[in-house]
């Protein structure tokens, strides 16, 4: 239990996904500017996250790995070099599916994340998430840890760099710097502040 | 001809995709700790991004519009995989320095954004051309990022020294946060500044105005 805690707690602080790896920064960018949308894509990566990890997870310990498909009785093969098509093909029909199952279902939800659900697919946070998972081999359990720890780390960041910047809005910024710019400097410095974790070894 | 020029040089300065078109982003910062990693992550985008970029145009005019996402994807994928099979056969010891950053290559998108947003209204070799524009105005920011947190992170460029450090003999104490994620957000915003001041027509329009309170309203907010 204490391992997975501390997995939980490594994924969301210390290798956040968003400030230490710099993953999904083009719609942490683009997509921060108001605290209300930046919950609902943070939430809706997360959701994605959960499913997609642990999915991949399954995928990749029972076709992919070398020997891994012996179960069926084929030994010697690896095709460990297929795990990025895999990996992108299932995040892409994953969130498809997710995008009828809410529609269907969930209609409130599913208008409330709009365009953001499909933009996940081209999301890096959820490809570097499972690509993540494959490379430091997490068990299955693991890897619901964590698929739950990186979305929530996510979307903890996207939302306070939108809390940020709703307030940098009232601020007097040389020229050249506004927008863009000053958005890319305090996003340094939250990524500093994130930096504080680091050195905590669990 | 200077069609070609244009689609060519116009991504490195006026419509760069980091600095302008906001693409791209996460790989830029992560691998620029030291110039190697940078020019290797540089040449295989723009491979990439070239050769998908005149794959699907080439193939443009038979793509379901409800399917092509996933198309564009497979084809890019593809491409991807085999960057990684070369990097993994020739220079092993980079391939694991950028872990899954080349394999995050496929998200990048810069090569989904240049796909859709050009290659599947272009000819191929207009594709191609654009996509080795826009993967040299990539490289140009990757570059430039490198060099400085390399320089003053480490006192080498491509692992070769330029500051002698201290712990050498030499002078130079190197700056550690250079090598940490952070200044990467740093220079790259300098870098818009610069971008800027020097191109005024990129500056992007406030969304406020700040009032000069002696000739406005005045009071306090």
């Amino acid at each position: 239990m204490n391992e997975y805690l501390s997995l939980f707690i490594k994924a969301v602080f210390v290798e956040n996904l968003a400030l230490a790896f710099f993953l999904g920064m083009c719609t942490f960018l683009a997509v921060s500017k108001k605290i209300s949308t930046a919950i609902g894509l943070g939430i809706a990566v997360m959701v994605v996250q959960i499913i997609t990890v642990p999915a991949n997870n399954l995928i990749y310990h029972t076709l992919l790995k070398e020997d891994a498909l012996s179960w069926m009785g084929i030994t010697g093969v690896d095709l460990s070099f297929l795990a990025l098509l895999s990996c992108i093909g299932m995040i892409a029909a994953l969130v498809q599916i997710l995008e009828m199952i809410l529609d269907k279902f969930f209609p409130a939800l599913f208008h409330a994340l709009g365009v953001f659900l499909p933009l996940i697919t081209v999301n890096c946070a959820i490809l570097g998430g499972s690509l993540f998972m494959i490379e430091r081999d997490y068990d299955f359990t693991q890897s619901v840890v964590y698929g739950v720890g990186s979305g929530f780390g996510w979307m903890l960041a996207i939302t306070v760099m939108a809390g940020v910047r709703e307030k940098l809005k009232y601020s007097d910024i040389p020229k050249g710097l506004e927008g863009l710019g000053i958005t890319f400097i305090s996003a340094g410095l939250m990524s500093l502040g994130f930096m504080a974790f680091s050195g905590i070894q669990l | 001809m200077s069609d070609t020029k244009k689609v060519l040089t116009d991504p490195l300065v006026n419509n760069n995709p980091i600095t302008l078109q906001v693409l791209g982003i996460c790989s830029a910062l992560a691998v620029t700790s030291q110039m190697s990693t940078s020019l290797i992550m540089a040449v295989a985008l723009t491979a990439v991004t070239a050769c998908s970029s005149a794959a699907i145009s080439s193939i443009r005019n038979h793509i379901p519009s409800s399917i092509r996402i996933i198309v564009q994807m497979t084809i890019i994928a593809s491409l991807v995989i085999v960057v990684d099979q070369v990097l993994k056969a020739f220079a092993y010891d980079i391939s694991k320095q950028l872990s899954v950053f080349v394999g995050l290559i496929i998200t990048n998108c810069i090569v989904m954004g240049r796909a859709e947003a050009y290659a599947m209204k272009n000819p191929p070799m207009a594709s191609f051309w654009d996509g080795i524009g826009n993967g040299l105005g990539y490289s140009l920011i990757l570059i430039i990022v490198a060099f400085f947190r390399e320089l003053f992170g480490s006192g080498t460029l491509l692992g070769i020294e330029i500051f002698p450090l201290i712990k050498n003999g030499g002078w130079y104490e190197p700056n550690g946060m250079m090598l940490l994620p952070p200044s990467a957000f740093f220079i790259i915003g300098f870098i818009i500044w610069v971008f800027r001041q020097w191109k005024p027509d990129q500056n992007e329009a406030a969304d406020f105005k700040i009032l000069d309170i002696s000739h406005g309203e005045g009071g306090h907010h």
